[in-house]
């Protein structure tokens, strides 16, 4: 299905085949051409098999009217036309209104998020790109809660922000004596601060691995000219290291924002399968309508909205920052 | 390591200035402070007693015990689960390292009709919500095994298939970046010497993109391990992965938090000890591949 579609594309693959110009087929031709196709097949059956075909499923079952009644056979479901995505996006009703609430915690919470982890592993990359002692130690340990499984890590922050027996309001409150009475950190309005710093100790690492990766690519040379003229190691940050990790952080950026967004984990192991409505992030908010109330067809249409949101920022995204690229290269 | 040798020959005749050192020095141990205190709450509790961990949380244990430790394996079927996710994670990183090379090679070496499509598509499935083709696959999944007597749904196989499909975007995208830099001229060479493209691959191209390799199968293996929701779905009681056991431990009315630690501490050792031995191919790897 893929090799039909695709005529335009034969430039790239001109551009790219000149400097390997020996690697005309010198045997049989077809077996040639064949040979990328069999070494992709794998990956190829793989994908449609786990996520395309699946996806299209979904795409078709938020058009039909599903409930635990027509899942078995859920191709014979009755067409439903647009009603689950209505139902979906009628902010007057509950269902939709909840969904609102839901999909804006989730944006509040992923720019958060994201910030913290970009501001917190750049930092972190950059204070020790140079070497002293003990560097070696920190980068070792600050991968550590990127390594440890997220349930492990999210099961012990649960244990920290339990009311009674947990450190964090053993610190807050008992040690610092701040508030009359311990907090409820894993119900209420406080959920959110703390879904917030579970989210930034696990993902900030990766930022950081990410960061760091990309400044060892950055030429010593550019340091010891930038020396030489007099400029300081802030000075230097600022115009040498910052400015080069820029192809970098439009990429990490925009991962963080997908995995942020996205996130199940997190909050499936923290609060357990009902989210307090200040931390109800949107997969969580989906996974609970659909499986709650049965209702497959607007549980299949909500996701399918939120796979539209996430393709459309991901393009305005892509298009804003290759833009600014070219523009401020030319 | 040679960049920290490299660093060690005074980069400029300028120290950095005090403001920059007190920076430093007040940011990183604000950071380690943020990142040690789980792993200390999460060692620390694992040694304590009951009724020690159900009442006022103590920076120092009172009392030492190492009987959690044994306790785990009677309160839940961890040694069950453990196996349960060891044969899943591992065969999962084996295929998924397998497919990723074969996929990468091609992109990377050969000119082919959808060579970009196939790319993008690859690569814009990481955005997919996993909450959009979780019941589309279990369906799926369940239809296969009604249609053909494969059972997918609820056996390692199908969990197995799920996860490798997981890391695999990733994995090709990283390894054809790894592979590209890698000259040409050595499979050429490899060719004049009477590979075939087959050959080329296994006798070059692999032994010399290791690092990448090793990189590539550190993160099939932690995605598969960590995995919480496909689990939670695909899972029954003879199947059931560590990720969706210990949830269940921390659901029970009474948690034993010290017991819900240890087996905390048990199931992270070997990937946490595991990626930190390797972490410097993950770099290494990360520098060539996504970084560039």
């Amino acid at each position: 299905m893929t090799d039909t579609a695709v005529t335009p594309e034969r430039a790239p693959a001109v551009r790219k085949a000149a400097p390997g110009g020996a690697r005309t087929p010198r045997r049989s031709g077809r077996r040639r051409i064949a040979l990328p196709y069999v070494l992709l097949l794998p990956a190829l059956l793989l994908e449609l098999l786990v996520h395309l075909v699946p996806m299209l499923m979904g795409i078709t079952m938020s058009f039909r009217e599903l409930t635990q009644f027509s899942i078995g056979d859920w191709s014979a479901a009755p067409w439903a036309g647009f009603d689950n995505f209505s139902v979906a996006v009628d902010f007057n009703a509950p269902a939709g209104r909840a969904l609102l609430k839901s999909f804006l915690t989730t944006c509040v919470f992923t720019a958060a998020s994201v910030g913290l982890c970009w501001l917190l592993g750049t930092a972190a990359a950059v204070f020790l790109q140079e070497n002293f002692r003990g560097r070696a130690v920190l980068r070792t340990l600050f991968l550590v809660p990127y390594a440890l499984p997220v349930y492990a890590a999210v099961i012990t922050w649960a244990f920290m922000f339990q009311r009674d027996n947990g450190v964090i309001n053993h610190v807050l409150h008992d040690q610092l004596g701040i508030g009359d009475t311990p907090a409820f950190w894993l119900i209420g309005d406080n959920s959110f601060w703390a879904l917030l710093v579970v989210s930034v100790w696990k993902g900030w690492p990766f930022a950081f691995l990410t960061v760091m990766a990309a400044l060892q690519n950055i030429p010593r040379e550019m340091y010891e000219a930038a020396a030489l003229d007099g400029a300081g190691v802030w000075k230097q940050i600022r115009h040498i290291t910052l400015p080069s990790l820029r192809p970098v952080n439009q990429v990490l950026v925009l991962v963080l924002f997908l995995w942020t967004f996205n996130d199940f984990n997190t909050p499936f192991v923290l609060f357990g399968k009902a989210a307090p409505e200040a931390a109800d992030l949107i997969s969580l908010h989906i996974y609970q309508s659909s499986f709650r109330t049965w209702n497959f067809g607007t549980g299949s249409a909500m996701s399918v909205l939120l796979l539209l949101f996430l393709l459309a920022v991901t393009g305005v995204y892509l298009l804003l920052t290759t833009r600014g690229r070219k523009t401020s290269r030319a | 390591m040679p960049d920290a040798a490299r660093a060690r020959t005074p980069r400029s005749p300028m120290a950095p200035p005090r403001s920059f050192l007190w920076t430093r020095r007040i940011f990183l141990t604000l950071v380690t402070a943020f990142v040690v205190l789980p792993v200390y709450v999460m060692v620390s509790s694992s040694l304590k007693p009951l009724e020690d961990v159900s009442g006022k949380f103590e920076w120092i244990p009172s009392t030492l015990t190492a009987a959690p430790y044994f306790d785990i394996w009677e309160t839940v079927p961890l040694a069950d689960y453990f196996v349960n996710s060891i044969v899943v994670a591992g065969a999962a990183t084996v295929l998924s390292v397998a497919v990723a090379i074969f996929a990468a090679y091609a992109v990377s070496r050969y000119e082919f009709r959808g060579r970009r499509v196939f790319a993008v598509t690859v690569l814009s499935t990481q955005m997919f919500p996993g909450i959009l083709f979780l019941l589309p696959l279990f369906l799926l999944y369940v239809n296969i095994g009604n249609a053909t007597g494969i059972a997918l749904f609820g056996s390692r196989e199908g969990l197995i298939l799920t996860y490798l499909t997981f890391s695999l975007p990733f994995s090709v995208w990283m390894l054809t970046g790894y592979f590209d830099s890698i000259p040409r001229e050595l499979d050429e060479a490899a060719k004049v010497d009477g590979c075939g493209p087959v050959g080329a691959l296994f006798r070059v191209i692999i032994p010399a993109a290791r690092p990448g390799i090793v990189a590539v199968g550190i993160y099939a293996f932690m995605t598969a391990w960590g995995e919480v929701l496909f689990a939670s779905v695909m899972t029954n009681d003879t199947t059931r992965t560590l990720s969706v056991g210990l949830q269940g431990y921390s659901t029970l009315n009474d948690v034993y938090w010290n017991q819900v630690m240890a087996a905390s501490l048990v199931v992270s050792v070997p990937v946490v000890a595991g990626f930190l031995l390797l972490q410097r191919y993950l770099v290494a790897g990360l520098t060539a591949g996504a970084v560039k």
